[in-house]
């Protein structure tokens, strides 16, 4: 067929300049957010750049951010998890207490059936029942809540030697002077993105979430894709619920609460829809380093911190509000 | 006002997309009381052009003088305030409201309480309705009503009020004869009220019994200004196309004798409301069309084939093994590709690339422990935009942001690069401008040359009888009649899909 396909190269010249702008602020906003709050707090503060503190922010945000990783790939995929909080609850409490009963190793393994198999039972009523996801989890969160309570009769469990075992290593321990939770983060961090960008699998998840129904049009088996991202979600949930119970060495059944806001807020600010079928890991990845450098810049300017809730809600909002107008075009409805 | 005046003039407008120069000093105007036709290819620019009147798109240059005045619209609901209507190529209806609601989304009528007027809402819904000679009610939900009719709905839209202009971006897609017929009856009316009409269509017969003067764009460029008594067809293609265009539907066919073995066979497929004991067979290497009016349960019927809708009874042969009914995976593993009726629907992740899209079948094969072959990928990629023609500036362009036409293609590639056995083509040119269709029925026949099943649904009758080996009719979801090519008749076929004769010739 005759005509030609106008390429890239012949026609730069007509775009002007003004349109590649606004293309980069729109694309690449996240980053001068972060930048320029990365610059502000460390205006007025003296310790905030300094490489211990960098460190200390890593580690904190690490446990949060492996379960951000999990998310992402519930958000792209359409659907929702807020019971991740209540499983770190559990799956830390789970460890703890296993510990001292089967060792260490079994006390892992036993944690991470827990949290593959609340994700499942949530993958299960979502994928295959159909059921909406908010809801599912939502109830799942005080349902899981109420095991752990009742599990713990809500005391606080402990490990009782903890000089005799290597368990307190992942959540303690460095390698290089890089705290081992960061590494892990880092691990996940690498896995999840290669998996997202580069497979089958991958392109399934964002074509679910993009359009659920061509999906099914094209032969994708969307049950068990969306079953899959509630089991992901729950590994990282259990993830981070072993190296919050290696770090204090202990748990209690209210570890977690909240982490599904702060997580969800994560992934959302990184630029991942929560109409589904977009995102990725980098960009999640920059929405836990703002929310973690915040949360830092906020302790070290001497705010208390339960200022940062209404800071947060204030992002999360402004996040979620460029998402829906890059949906319909304009700023305003 | 006198006759011949301008209403709208649109000059020297340019627009560009990141990589994509749409429009290029496009000129176009209309009159009052005239219907004016703009063509083109797929990807020409046309509904672009439309898009920048109503300023859904602002221009990158030029100017817009409406009405004397020069103006530039807000937006859709600015323009038709001020008497420009645009009717989408997309349908952009809400499926959870009624028919009535959706046609007065926007400015839906209250009473003096400030609660909606439901009564009022209805009747006057009703009565646009009945002036589009609809057959169903305002009170019926969108998201169950087929596309044609939703296509009416989103018409009866764009005439609530008074309008000087109203521009229909590809009306007919998916309309059927007799809709065709009334719409055509309404843009008629509308003219002799001295409304200005602006007509977008690939179907040139439409084009010539219906307009006054013509625009042609090609590659966003304008290539033409016609008065429609003074061209004809030839001169209308080569302008859009830049060449002459072979007469296409005469290709060689197989007779009764030649049938080679038998691919799908589907026995007593039944489903309760939809369609009731279907039985039939392709067979190596022939195209089977399947005739019948919207509504007779065609699509339905493919997409139990494919397996993205269960079946109440019936079985499914592939080669002769039987198929486990509703598991679209499986049939993807066994080589069926469908191209579905709703491209925008069923057929496309739309904020994904057009590399995605197109492969997103065929991904399947292209791993090794999971991991996409990218470079494989690619290469099938540039195979298939060629062949095809897809129109985009890269692979990464999200496939929303390709013409309506080009999305289709790339759906086409998507099956077709699986090296399907069994293909079932649900409308497949719809959208799709004359080169290309062209080209889709020669690919068809190629196709069926290399051995393919294809199953080709269609309400095009020419096309359905130019490029099938055999053709079923079906009405009310029933087979009603089946037909060798050399023995079908436009009057055979239009006895069949209306149900003149139902039931007197069932099919084994
Ligand atoms: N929002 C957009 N972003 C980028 N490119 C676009 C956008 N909208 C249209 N284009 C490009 O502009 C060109 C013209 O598209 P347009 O939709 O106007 O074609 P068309 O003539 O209506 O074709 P069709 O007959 O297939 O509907 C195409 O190459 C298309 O890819
Ligand atoms: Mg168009």
């Amino acid at each position: 067929m005759g005509s030609s396909v106008k390429t890239e190269s012949n026609l730069k010249d007509s775009s002007s300049k003004k349109i590649n702008f606004a293309e980069i602020i729109k694309r690449h906003g996240i980053l001068f957010v972060f930048l320029l709050m990365i610059i502000g707090i460390s205006l007025r503060t003296d310790s905030f750049l300094t490489q211990n503190n960098m460190l200390l922010v890593l580690r904190q945000v690490s446990v949060k951010g492996i379960i951000a990783c999990g998310m992402t790939y519930m958000l792209i995929g359409g659907e929702f998890d807020l019971s991740v909080g209540s499983l770190v609850s559990l799956t830390a409490v789970l460890v703890i207490d296993f510990h001292d009963i089967l060792g260490p190793f079994a006390a892992i393994i036993i944690a991470i059936l827990a949290g593959i198999s609340v994700g499942a039972f949530n993958g299960f009523l979502v994928g295959f029942l159909k059921l909406n996801s908010l809801i599912v989890t939502f109830g799942m969160l005080f349902v899981i809540q109420a095991l752990t309570l009742l599990y713990t009769g809500g005391q606080y469990v402990s490990v009782s030697n903890q000089g005799a075992t290597w368990f307190s290593i992942i959540g303690r321990g460095f390698i290089f002077g890089i705290p081992i939770p960061v590494i892990i983060f880092g691990i996940i961090l690498i896995i999840f993105g290669v998996v997202l960008s580069k497979t089958v699998y991958g392109r399934y998840l964002y074509s679910v979430g993009g359009n659920p129904i061509a999906s099914k049009f094209s032969g994708i088996p969307k049950t068990y894709i969306t079953f899959s991202t509630f089991i992901i979600t729950g590994l990282t949930a259990a993830i981070g619920g072993i190296i919050l119970g290696s770090r204090l060495m202990s748990a209690q059944n209210y570890l977690g609460q909240g982490y599904e806001f702060d997580i969800i807020t994560a992934v959302v600010l990184g630029g991942t829809s929560l109409f589904g079928g977009s995102g990725s890991i980098p960009k999640t990845l920059i929405g836990v380093l703002i929310l973690g450098f915040l949360s830092n810049g906020f302790i070290m300017m001497g705010f208390p911190y339960y200022v940062q809730w209404v800071v947060q809600w204030a992002i999360l909002i402004g996040a979620v509000w460029m998402d829906v107008a890059s949906k319909r075009g304009k700023i305003l409805a | 006002m006198k006759e011949n005046e301008c209403i709208l003039e649109m000059r020297n407008i340019t627009k560009t997309f990141p990589g994509v120069k749409a429009l290029d000093k496009v000129n176009f105007e209309v009159k009052k009381g005239e219907v004016h036709a703009l063509v083109g290819e797929n990807g020409a620019g046309k509904s672009t052009l439309m898009k920048v009147l109503s300023g859904i798109h602002s221009p990158s240059e030029g100017e817009i003088i409406y009405q004397g005045k020069k103006v530039e619209f807000a937006g859709p609901l600015d323009a038709k305030a001020k008497g420009v209507v645009l009717i989408h190529q997309e349908l952009s209806l809400v499926d959870e409201m009624t028919v009535a609601e959706n046609i007065f989304l926007g400015d839906l009528p209250r009473n003096k309480f400030g609660f909606i007027d439901w009564k009022g809402l209805n009747k006057r819904s009703k009565e646009l309705l009945e002036r589009l000679e609809c057959e169903f009610e305002p009170t019926e939900l969108v998201g169950r009503l087929s596309i044609a009719r939703q296509q009416m709905v989103e018409i009866a839209r764009g005439l609530t009020q008074d309008v000087n202009i109203v521009v229909f971006d590809e009306p007919t897609a998916s309309l059927t004869q007799e809709e065709e017929k009334v719409l055509f009856e309404n843009i008629n009316r509308l003219r002799e009220q001295g409304t200005a009409i602006v007509y977008i269509s690939h179907r040139l017969n439409e084009i010539f019994q219906i307009s006054d003067r013509i625009t042609v764009l090609r590659d966003g460029e304008m290539t033409g200004l016609l008065n429609t008594a003074e061209t004809n067809e030839c001169e209308l293609t080569s302008l859009m196309i830049g060449r002459d265009l072979e007469d296409h539907l005469d290709f060689e066919k197989r007779g009764r004798d030649e049938i080679g073995k038998e691919v799908l066979k589907v026995e007593g497929l039944s489903k309760d409301g939809l369609f009731n004991d279907i039985s039939f067979s392709i067979h190596e290497g022939e195209v089977l069309g399947l005739s019948g009016l919207v509504g007779a349960g065609r699509s339905e019927l493919a997409e139990t084939i494919f397996g993205v809708r269960k079946a109440d009874s019936g079985k499914i042969f592939l080669e002769g093994d039987e198929i486990k009914v509703g598991d679209a995976n499986k049939s993807v593993d066994l080589g069926i590709g469908f191209v579905p009726e709703n491209r925008k629907e069923q057929g496309l992740i739309l904020g994904r690339s057009v590399l995605d899209n197109l492969s997103l079948a065929k991904i399947r094969n292209l791993n090794r422990y999971g991991f996409i072959k990218g470079r494989e990928e690619k290469l099938i990629y540039q195979d298939y935009q060629d062949k095809l023609d897809i129109k985009t500036p890269s692979s990464k362009q999200q496939v929303k942001n390709l013409s309506g036409g080009n999305q289709q293609k790339v759906i086409m590639a998507k099956w077709l690069c699986i090296n399907p056995k069994l293909l079932i083509l649900d409308e497949p040119t719809v959208g799709i401008d004359v080169g290309t269709k062209a080209e889709i029925h020669k690919l068809i026949r190629k196709l069926a040359a290399a051995g393919i099943a294809v199953l080709v649904i269609s309400s095009e009758m020419p096309e359905v009888m130019g490029v099938s080996d055999r053709i079923l009719t079906m009405y009310h979801g029933e087979i009603t009649g089946e037909f060798y090519a050399e023995e079908a008749t436009e009057e055979k076929l239009i006895k069949g899909i209306t149900g003149i004769e139902a039931g007197a010739c069932k099919v084994g």
